[in-house]
């Protein structure tokens, strides 16, 4: 290639279409706007995206090697922290796995209140996103509207497990405690009150002339890119492609609630927003099915050698002290085998993937988790845009670092 | 015009003081952090600033985007080892005084993770004022620890570390 005079060359060879050389900035890993500790390096010729690479691990947390250390039931609680927001979706991953392997199917309550927690986490996932995404696009009154349902959720997790964020209340074997009168009645209640506050973040953000500049044509991204960079949840279903695992390979019951799968064929930022607000309409449509439809019955496996006896039984019966003491000290085997079990978090297919050598405790654990596999889709996005449109991108990629780095 | 009068001319405008403790009260009441998200404890922090909690009560809503503009930094999460010296960069950028809250288990001491990846305590490479327990915290514990922080502040007056 003939260079013009008077123009260096970059390091990589290139000259930009200003005539100068590509400028190579350093985005991250601690800026306000990257949703957690993301770096990029980012080749600018002018203002305009040439290249973006990601770079990763300031949060590797060393999640799935842990996991390897603790007995199958413990493990739980580590799976709440790699996704942070969307802690029962996790557990629901890790649960359906080991249940696979153990060969056992918890009664329908325990089902239903798991789509109970997961389509709640959904929620507050996808308002966390809107919050954090319209503070940084310049609508900062979103973070607050946005964080006041989150915490109507938040107050919900903890009336039902005693914990606001982590609650590690879906389990192998079923769920930890059932649902209390009270949640029963402050999911009614937000049930109710949902679909208008849906509605006022339509009425901040639809029509927004700002959000809608900032994201309309922003981040283009085909159905057949989208597919080939292995994009799934929001991301694929903003390029228009129905897929859901909870349609596609149904899991919990999920099979048995009416809802749609929310799309769009914008393929841009923008339509990634609507397909995420549609999500929150369809979650709530969800939630009410199965408020209504709560069957009753028992909450979890009879089977003591998988979960502890009443504490009621451990002060008559010697065979429940016994059973306490094992899974308490030694825990409970799984037969030899590996699967991999993917359910849809609010960011995609979120899967477990769990090796059982027979032990006690998990021979690997392997979580494929959706931002990390999303972030792949980041340079297509970005490529030829602004680089105040990169912020733009990263936010509808929707990426928690700690599911990335785990 | 005499003392006394002049005392009677100012009569109760006036209030007397050290400088140590107006530095102190106004440090105190105007703590900015450092807008420095980690994991988990970062998404308390945001919602202790909004408007259910409410940080700016207590002068600390202006959180910086900029170290060089903050005086306190809230490790709010999981530190790994990639991570500490873009920590302690941070740190260093910020203009003394400057305070530092660990938020949660993982930046006090690891947390559930006891294994080669993470920082076991961000004390290890910064001096921390206050710790605070759980996994992670309500946003009502960061508030508490954000008033030990502010009673500390105002008795250390001009000189805050020696």
């Amino acid at each position: 290639m003939s260079t013009p005079e008077g123009v260096t060359i970059s390091r990589t060879g290139e000259t930009g279409a200003f005539g100068g050389e590509l400028l190579s900035v350093n985005f991250g890993p601690h800026h306000p706007s990257t949703h957690g500790v993301l770096r990029l390096i980012v080749d600018l010729d002018g203002e305009q995206v040439r290249s973006v690479k990601p770079v990763i691990g300031y949060l590797h947390t060393g999640i799935e090697k842990q996991m390897e250390a603790l007995r199958w039931q413990q493990g739980v609680v580590v799976t709440d922290r790699h996704d942070y927001l969307s802690p029962p979706i996790n557990n629901l991953a890790y649960a359906l796995a080991v249940e696979w392997l153990l060969g056992i199917d918890v009664p329908p309550r325990a089902k239903a209140l798991r789509v109970i927690m997961s389509e709640l986490t959904r929620l507050s996932s996808h308002l966390v996103w809107m919050g954090t995404s319209g503070l940084e696009l310049g609508a900062m009154s979103m973070l607050m509207y946005c964080f006041r349902e989150r915490d109507t959720i938040l107050d919900m997790n903890e009336e039902i497990s005693g914990f606001r964020m982590h609650t590690s209340y879906i389990r192998p074997g079923g769920v930890m405690a059932d649902a209390t009168p009270r949640f029963l009645e402050m999911l009614d209640a937000f049930v109710r009150a949902m679909p208008g506050h849906v509605d006022e973040y339509e009425d901040l953000l639809t029509m927004n002339p700002i959000w809608r500049s900032r994201t309309i044509g922003i981040g283009k991204l085909s159905a057949d890119d989208a597919k080939v960079l292995g994009a799934t949840g929001p991301m694929l279903r903003g390029s228009g492609v129905a897929w859901d695992l909870r349609k596609a390979i149904p899991y919990s019951g999920y099979e048995n609630y009416d809802f749609d799968v929310a799309t769009s064929d914008l393929c841009d930022c923008y339509g990634r927003y609507l397909v995420r607000i549609k999500e929150m309409r369809e979650a709530v449509k969800i939630l009410r099915q199965a408020l209504d439809k709560l069957p009753d019955g028992p909450v979890n496996v009879d089977d003591r050698k998988i979960l502890p006896p009443p504490r009621e039984e451990l002060e008559t019966s010697m065979e429940a002290v016994i059973h306490h003491f094992k899974l308490f000290t030694e825990g409970y085997s799984v037969p030899a085998g590996d699967v991999y079990v993917a359910v849809e978090s609010g960011r995609g297919e979120n899967g477990c993937y769990v090796v059982s050598d027979g032990t006690h405790k998990p021979r690997r654990v392997k979580f494929r988790s959706a931002s990390f596999v999303n972030l792949q889709a980041l340079e297509r996005m970005a490529l030829n845009h602004m680089i105040a449109d990169l912020i733009a991108i990263i936010g509808t990629a929707d990426a928690v670092l700690g599911d990335v780095d785990r | 015009m005499g003392v006394e009068a002049l005392a009677e001319s100012l009569g109760q405008n006036i209030l007397t003081t050290t400088l140590g403790k107006l530095i102190g009260w106004g440090r105190g009441n105007s703590v900015w952090p450092a807008q420095f998200g980690l994991a988990c404890c970062a998404i308390e922090m945001i919602a202790t600033a909004t408007a259910g909690v409410d940080i700016a009560r207590f002068g600390s809503e202006a959180f910086r985007a900029s170290p060089r503009q903050s005086d306190l930094m809230i490790v709010s999460g999981r530190v790994s080892q990639k991570m500490a010296p873009i920590l302690r960069t941070v740190y260093d950028q910020m203009p003394e005084p400057k305070w530092v809250i660990s938020m949660g288990a993982c930046a006090s001491t690891g947390g559930v993770f006891n294994n080669y990846a993470l920082l076991q305590g961000v004390d290890k490479i910064v001096p921390v004022d206050v710790y605070i327990p759980g996994c992670p915290p309500r946003p009502e514990d960061l508030l508490n620890a954000l008033m030990i922080l502010q009673e500390r502040i105002k008795a250390q007056g001009i000189t805050p570390r020696q």
